[in-house]
């Protein structure tokens, strides 16, 4: 039993902390808000060189076959930065599926290009109708009807939808179903993207542990410098006590997405479940520290002009988002009961 | 990361399953907070420690197995898993052990070790007094130094089961001349010497759990000093991290309980709404995050790394996942909650209601969780303390 990463996992971590602190401050991330993506554009170029867009290909594909718990890292940090873009789509479910589902053609056209950062993956689950970052991504993943496709965006429709989260450029797709569009038929393709959505909601729920530590330091940070009666907010114990609610939260949360990563990474049976609960106590938790992290703040967070509010709408998307509490709470409960 | 087992763990756990299935009462025995159910609660860690259970991790030449933190957390699993009695000892074997490991003399170690594991010497602990609970650093108990040792004097109060221990420790004020946290000096006493008071009190559920201890003029000798004179708070507070932490509530006794309540609910669930149901879930989730979260913890303590201020978060969370868990069971229950242990028609014995106002002591003891969240905040967060 050893419940840690390793060496090489927390390097990653750091060289993708190094790259988004330089490149991906809030007023990048508020750019995109505001429909200036170029920003957050040349972060995800950065972050290919670095070789975390490609990770999960195979080696033959130019990556480096990392697994779901090398991941988790990563995206904690993406989270911390509140990247926008379909990182979890392109890189912990999309290239895997194309690499396993995809016919040659497919793979010829795409894989290459998404592993070096130049196309970028959206997946589109059986039911899902709202597709985030559908409108800059190059290529679609889609389950239609039981059916696979990889469907080049320019040949799909794409109607925009105007999430809270400006940065999420959600929209509903359309596209003909046609046979062309076809992914490989002597794979069970329905499994693919069933393994898909786990790591979908496994790779959420690390964005959101990131989610959650930025919120609260900033409020912590805020309840340091902010002075009234004379002396920092901070140090009223009613503002201590929400903090520390709120760091409980999150750190209890943590261990359960860094389990799930390696339940995944090991396919131990039953994985789903530790994927369930990663979901739910990651999304609550980010949840409840955006409330706290808001109420510390004051009137200042209620404002747009405050960075905290890109974060608390990152947070309540990414909760409901590949499952929210009640899905993953009745799945664990057809487990257990 | 790897969180399987490895060989030897899973043999470990198949040592103790054998052995606590072999050996543990068939019947449960009565409240180890009553005279006679402490009795027999001695005699069943007797039977522990003379087949080296009684405290697993513990050096062999003290009775221990010398075994990992993770074979302990594994113990705990199973000695929960199959209902065994609750550990009169843990006063002693958790929090005076890890204080004396660190800080006792070899003499300490060897006098005191052996017969506090076996339960032939039972300890309580002497922490608060009427006026110093949460501000533990403000006591007044005092220590007078005497030809070869010490005079103690004062009062001590909420000392967990100190009406049927032999002896208590406590921290005492052995330099008038300073204030709070300073001048203090950690002692270990006895509860039947000439000048002791113990008088029982009845706790919340009934029991005579709680005791005050009145001291006056009781001589110790300088041997029952832990640490230095004049620095006792530096070595109680080195080992609260020990009792807010895992030693005090390791995830196996949670684990345990989300299981019952799960047993509860399949014999109950005419009665229950999806409300309920979502709770029985939620428990049942709580009890395998913490274990997660302790996994964790115990892999940064063998690497070698303190805990600290970080335990507190520990404390919080069980202490407030086990109110909610009981509360959950209360509430499948119905009416019937109210039948006292004893009483014919109590579901499972009373067990779910003796439970939880056992549970809500959790909150309160071993420093409140306001305590604790104060802790959290300046120490893990670093916000300012004034």
């Amino acid at each position: 039993m050893r419940f840690a990463f390793t060496d090489d996992q927390k390097m990653l971590r750091d060289t993708v902390r190094e790259v988004l602190q330089r490149e991906c401050a809030p007023e990048v991330v508020r750019a995109a808000w505001e429909g200036r993506p170029e920003g957050v554009r040349a972060v995800w170029d950065t972050l290919a060189e670095t070789g975390v867009i490609g990770m999960t290909a195979s080696e033959d594909a130019g990556g480096m076959a990392m697994s779901e718990l090398d991941l988790i890292l990563p995206l904690e940090e993406i989270g911390y930065a509140a990247l926008p873009g379909p990182i979890v789509d392109t890189v912990a479910v999309g290239i895997p599926l194309l690499e396993a589902a995809g016919t040659d053609a497919q793979k010829e056209r795409w894989l290459g290009p998404a592993v070096a950062g130049e196309a970028r993956i959206v997946v589109v689950f059986e039911d899902q109708a709202l597709v985030p970052y559908a409108a800059s991504a190059d290529v679609l993943l889609v389950q239609r009807g039981g059916t696979a496709y990889c469907v080049p965006v320019a040949e799909a429709s794409i109607s925009p939808e105007q999430s809270v989260d400006r940065a999420r450029e959600l929209g509903r797709i359309a596209f003909e179903a046609s046979a062309q569009y076809q992914m490989r038929d002597d794979v069970d393709t329905a499994s693919l993207f069933a393994l898909g959505r786990e790591r979908a909601a496994l790779g959420t729920a690390a964005q959101l542990i990131g989610v959650s530590r930025r919120m609260l330091d900033m409020a912590v940070q805020y309840a340091k410098d902010r002075e009234q009666f004379g002396k920092p907010i901070g140090a009223q114990q009613a503002i201590k006590h929400r903090l520390a609610n709120a760091l409980i939260e999150q750190e209890f949360a943590r261990p359960t997405v860094y389990r799930a990563g390696w339940s995944m990474a090991t396919s131990v049976r039953d994985a789903e479940i530790d994927v369930s609960l990663a979901k739910i106590y990651a999304g609550q938790a980010a949840k409840f520290v955006a409330k706290e992290a808001l109420q510390v703040h004051g009137a200042i967070g209620y404002t747009i002009e405050c960075d905290l509010h890109m974060w608390m709408k990152r947070a309540w998307a990414l909760a409901a988002a590949h499952g929210d509490a009640a899905y993953h709470r009745e799945r664990v409960g057809r487990h257990i009961l | 990361m790897d969180l399987n087992f490895t060989d030897s763990e899973n043999a470990f756990r198949q040592e103790c399953r054998a052995w606590l299935e072999a050996n543990v009462p068939s019947e449960p025995l009565p409240s180890g907070d009553t005279k006679e159910g402490f009795a027999l609660h001695l005699e069943w860690e007797h039977k522990l420690f003379d087949a080296g259970w009684a405290a697993v991790s513990w050096p062999k030449q003290y009775g221990g197995r010398e075994a990992t933190l993770f074979e302990w957390l594994i113990f705990e699993e199973e000695y929960y898993r199959v209902g065994a009695p609750s550990r009169v000892t843990q006063n002693g074997i958790f929090l005076l052990a890890p204080t004396l490991f660190e800080f006792g003399t070899d003499d300490q170690k060897e006098r005191i070790l052996r017969p506090m594991a076996r339960g032939d010497v039972a300890w309580g602990q002497a922490w608060s007094e009427p006026n110093a609970g949460s501000d533990l650093a403000s006591l007044k108990s005092t220590a007078r130094r005497v030809e070869g040792g010490w005079r103690l004097t004062g009062q001590k109060t909420w000392s967990t089961r100190a009406v049927f221990c032999d002896m208590a420790y406590g921290l005492f004020r052995t330099d008038p001349e300073q204030a709070r946290h300073r001048g203090l000096t950690y002692f270990m006493f006895p509860l039947h010497a000439e000048g002791v008071t113990v008088r029982g009190v009845d706790r919340l559920d009934g029991d005579e759990g709680f005791a005050e201890i009145f001291l006056e003029d009781v001589f110790v000798p300088d041997s029952e000093i832990i640490g230095e004179v004049d620095k006792g708070w530096g070595v109680a507070m080195a080992t609260t991290s020990s009792e807010r932490g895992l030693s005090l509530r390791s995830p196996g006794r949670f684990m345990a309980t989300a299981t019952r309540l799960i047993d509860l609910y399949h014999r109950y669930r005419d009665r229950s709404d999806p409300v309920l149901r979502d709770q029985v879930i939620q428990a049942w989730m709580d009890a395998q995050v913490y274990r997660w979260f302790t996994f964790q913890t115990v892999t940064r303590m063998a690497q070698g790394e303190s805990i600290g201020p970080d335990s507190s978060m520990n404390k919080v969370f069980w202490s407030e996942m086990d109110v909610r868990t009981h509360e959950t069971a209360l509430a499948m229950i119905g009416d019937a909650l109210e039948l006292d242990e004893g009483s014919d028609g109590a579901v499972d014995g009373g067990h779910w209601m003796k439970g939880f106002q056992f549970a809500l002591a959790g909150p309160i003891y071993a420093g409140t969780n306001e305590i604790q969240r104060n802790i959290i905040a300046e120490r893990v967060l670093g916000l300012p303390r004034k």
